[in-house]
């Protein structure tokens, strides 16, 4: 029983960190429709300049420093590299995959500064664990619940009460009649890369933080996971990314936590599981969970 | 009109022979460096052919290129080999192609329903799941440390050093040899592809990508032509794959990661979408890049000697650079990549050739709209 609670706390918390992620994937895509495979390296970015300034700044500087020059990096990265075809919709599939140019790019260029070595982000936590009725967890993972809660709260809060959000949402509708409306497509968009540029740098943390050993090159690659849990949710529900991400947390930490009883899928199988699992969801749904069935106009 | 179609034509069978001339020539001046980073271009450019159907021509993006690869790789060293039946190397060269086939045909469900980005994700799944089975299968794979690869014979000839072979006092070894294996798939794929690109399939490929509905309209089987497009993909992966695993010699699981899926995509974006000629050559660049700045890391600025740690750059990194810069520029400056520059450049030189020597200084200068309008319509 222990055990369960355990692995469903576990998950949870994990689940949590990776809607920060998938949330950011959902925002960029339902502002420009590109599949942001930079991701990675910017969340990368993120935990890295948190892990070299903490010293000078303490954690809360740093991280703010980080989060901030993140978003920087990831407007500029729209502005400067997406949007210099101009916004036209129908080439995002080509801005797809100029992503994962600057993936390449960046993640080469951190990996040779971050070589082998493990960096420790700062973070007050430490490995401090706390007891919670009768399972023991680590305080990092409560404190990634706590405020991965809070930011996904204020997140659609922005959605639903800022103008920025209501632009956000008439465009992701309709882009030609957003225009005609006044919405500054432009702007919005670079907006959006900025805030998924945030969630990804403040994700970098909670994955780097206990029980983790700490920042090393491969962390990008977790987001690729929040792949998965953005695509079970229907990429453009950010609702959809949330549940999504429940659901892959929670698939991980059962299938890690039970390893033991699930030896025939062999070791290690925790890691890939979210995987699996899309394919099987894509299989009986193929524009996931909470994706509307696409209706075509000719 | 047709004088100039004929003789264009001419032009080109001749270049065709050329080039065929040379690249048969070539394992008679070159040494075993170069005829390697040949071979691994060669191997790079079936695969990245096949994704180009898939991609380029289908709209379909793929990042579970690398599975596939995988596939063939591992498909022959068991097929062939010893944990496993052991058949005769041809034979499990072409079983292991069709079992690449075979495995993109499993995948179809998902592969003929689920449209761009998504299958871009779905087939995400499929690299970390095959690497994972790669790593834990270990009776079939050899796990982590991989496991060697048979040599491949085919009519009593052994494509592997150990019997000694001369040929006009040039001594064959295992790259001389697999080059011509190499070069004889590659002219394979070549055509194959152009054939099916130029045919009914690849124009139903098309116009699925240039609008789904519209293509359906006029009698296209969506879901079908998907799958179809899918499955001849893996299979250039898979042929691909067995090539690869020849020239190396040993297949590793780590070698089939995420990377090399976006190596792929990466040659048929710099060479040109759509387009095989361009997807060959985006082959040779992303192939021959990293191998050549390692080689001659000692003699390029601002490139460290491989196997420093200093936080310089090293060659492998210099590479990655250089081609992640490569993909961003081209797409941002010539969404057609090399395939493109050069037509546009061949447009050029030909229009200069052929305008006319101006009669006298004072006229205007001729104005190439109409010669560039007779050209368009030339397939």
């Amino acid at each position: 029983m222990t055990t369960l609670l355990d692995n469903v706390f576990n998950g949870f918390a994990l689940g949590a960190v990776y809607a920060l992620v998938a949330l950011g994937f959902v925002i960029i895509f339902k502002a420009s429709g590109v599949m942001n495979f930079a991701h990675g390296s910017l969340l990368l970015l993120g935990g890295y300049l948190t892990a070299v300034l903490h010293d000078d700044l303490g954690f809360a500087g740093a991280l703010a420093v980080s989060v901030l020059v993140t978003a920087a990096v990831a407007g500029a990265m729209d502005r400067f590299l997406l949007q210099a075809g101009g916004a036209d919709p129908h080439t995002a599939h080509v801005q797809t995959i100029v992503t994962i140019g600057v993936d390449i790019l960046v993640l080469t260029d951190l990996s040779r500064r971050i070589g082998g070595d493990l960096l420790s982000l700062g973070d007050p936590w430490g490995d401090a664990v706390s007891g919670l009725g009768p399972v023991t967890v680590a305080d990092s993972r409560i404190a990634a619940i706590v405020v991965s809660t809070v930011v996904i709260a204020g997140v659609f809060a922005l959605f639903r009460y800022t103008s920025w959000g209501l632009s956000l949402r008439a465009a992701a509708e309709d882009v030609e009649a957003a225009s005609l409306m006044g919405v500054r497509l432009t702007r919005v968009r670079m907006l959006a890369w900025c805030l998924a540029g945030a969630l990804a740098a403040l994700a970098a943390v909670f994955l780097a933080a206990f029980p983790a050993p700490g920042l090393e090159r491969t962390t990008g690659q977790i987001a690729l996971k929040a792949f998965p849990a953005a695509i079970l949710g229907g990429m453009a529900s950010p609702p959809g990314a949330l549940a999504g991400s429940l659901l892959i947390g929670m698939t991980e930490a059962l299938v890690a936590g039970y390893q033991s009883e699930l030896h025939v899928l062999g070791e290690g199988f925790g890691d890939v599981a979210p995987y699996a699992v899309m394919v099987l969801v894509l299989l009986v749904r193929p524009t996931g969970l909470f994706g509307g069935k696409a209706a075509v106009r000719v | 009109m047709s004088e100039r179609l004929s003789r264009t034509r001419a032009v080109r069978v001749g270049w065709t022979s050329a080039a065929v001339v040379v690249l048969c020539a070539l394992p008679f001046y070159l040494d075993a460096f170069w005829l390697r980073i040949g071979l691994f271009s060669m191997a790079a450019a079936v695969g990245a052919m096949g994704l180009g159907l898939l991609s380029g021509t289908a709209g379909q993006l793929s990042l579970g290129h690398a599975f596939f690869l995988a596939v063939g790789a591992y498909g022959y060293v068991w097929l062939a080999g010893e944990p496993g039946p052991g058949l005769p190397t041809g034979v499990a060269a072409v079983l292991a192609v069709l079992l690449a086939g075979t495995a993109g045909g499993l995948f179809s469900p998902v592969a003929g329903r689920v449209r761009g980005v998504y299958l871009g994700v779905a087939t995400l799944a499929l690299v970390f799941l095959g690497h994972h089975v790669l790593l834990t299968a270990d009776s079939v794979t050899g796990g982590f440390n991989g496991r060697s690869v048979p040599p491949l014979e085919l009519g009593g000839l052994s494509f592997s050093a150990d019997p000694g072979l001369t040929v006009l006092g040039v001594p064959f070894g295992a790259e001389e040899r697999l080059w011509y294996l190499g070069l004889a798939l590659f002219a394979i794929t070549w055509f194959t592809a152009r054939g099916l690109l130029r045919g009914r399939s690849g124009r139903a490929l098309v116009a699925l990508r240039d609008s789904e509905t519209a293509a359906a309209v006029m009698g296209v089987d969506v879901s079908r032509h998907r799958s179809a497009a899918f499955v001849v993909s893996s299979m250039y992966a898979g042929l691909a794959g067995v090539l690869l695993a020849l020239s190396f010699r040993r297949v590793v699981p780590d070698y089939f990661g995420l990377v090399l899926s976006v190596d792929y995509l990466a040659m048929i974006v710099i060479g040109g979408l759509g387009s095989v000629a361009g997807a060959a050559a985006g082959a040779v660049f992303v192939t021959a890049l990293p191998l050549l700045m390692t080689r001659y890391a000692d003699q390029l600025p601002l490139v460290a000697a491989p196997g420093t740690t200093d936080g310089t750059v090293g060659p492998t990194e210099a590479a990655r650079y250089l081609y992640g810069a490569a993909i961003v520029l081209i797409l941002l400056f010539a969404p057609d990549g090399l395939h493109g520059l050069v037509r546009r450049l061949r447009t050029r030189l030909g229009r200069r050739r052929t305008a006319p020597p101006p009669a006298n200084a004072t006229s205007p200068t001729p104005s190439p709209a109409p010669d560039a309008r007779a050209k368009e319509p030339t397939p």
